[in-house]
């Protein structure tokens, strides 16, 4: 009987900590953040998986320049091409990282830049298609130094 | 002071897709930090870079705080014809820079 109320106390103290920790980031994007940010791209329209490869190193040492590349195999004609790319993140202060727009003759719907990560996290790419279809990748991304907290001297 | 590198094939053959790499140097201050007195820096970041060839644009980037320092952004295009890429960033603070590269198309 002492046993279980001191792991129960232990659990109780332990799940206070963890509710802390959290009230204690307000500036954080959450899971609901990341989904109404994609609801606002893609409207009520399904969002597929596939077509879209998000290229992301698995393990980042510096969050605050993380090499991102993001490329959908869809053909680029004027009739049917890919649109636009749209990049969003769970954890940021800030659910998108960024929107890129493809004219038809863009030719390849890829595009490369460098981002900050605050915190090991999941990132979403959306392609949005001329024919208003969605596809979607998502990756794992795991971050030792986070950017964005550091302080200003 | 606004440095702008711009990477464009200065010949290339019709048809052809070929690479566009740009960076404008910024320091895209979040808007999140702190110093140590508590203030919150101010935000101050580029939040639109477009990409036109011969007037038409080719290429549009709407861009976030997630950004990195020194925004750096390549993407393609398909050589048509010759002519003159202008980019252009705009951002807070009144921040507006652009740059231009010429390319050759066989």
């Amino acid at each position: 009987m002492q046993d279980e109320s001191t792991r129960r106390e232990f659990l109780t103290l332990a799940g206070g900590a963890a509710v802390l920790a959290v009230t204690l980031r307000p500036a954080e994007a959450t899971p609901a953040m990341l989904a109404s940010a994609i609801r606002n791209v893609a409207g009520s329209a399904a969002v597929k998986i596939g077509k879209v490869k998000l290229d992301i190193p698995p393990l980042v040492e510096n969050g605050n320049t993380v090499p991102m590349t993001v490329s959908v195999a869809h053909p680029m004609a004027p009739e049917d091409h890919v649109k636009s790319i749209h990049v969003f993140n769970e954890k940021n202060p800030q659910p998108n990282i960024g929107n890129f727009y493809f004219g038809p003759q863009a030719g390849r719907a890829q595009v490369s830049t460098r981002i900050r990560l605050a915190d090991s996290q999941k990132i979403v790419a959306i392609a949005k298609l001329s024919d208003g279809t969605f596809w979607s990748a998502s990756v794992e991304v795991v971050v030792t130094l986070a950017a964005c907290t550091e302080e200003v001297i | 002071m606004a440095a702008a590198l711009i990477n464009v094939p200065a010949k290339a053959k019709s048809g052809e897709i070929i690479e566009i790499k740009t960076l404008m140097s910024h320091i895209m201050e979040t808007g999140y930090r702190h110093t140590v007195s508590g203030e919150v820096v101010p935000r101050d970041i580029i939040t639109s870079f477009i990409c036109r060839f011969n007037g038409a644009e080719i290429f549009r980037a709407d861009l976030f705080p997630a950004i990195s320092a020194n925004p750096f952004i390549t993407f393609f295009t398909t050589a048509t014809e010759s002519g003159k890429f202008e980019f252009e960033w705009i951002g807070d603070k009144g921040f507006s820079e652009t740059a231009s590269a010429s390319m050759t198309v066989e």
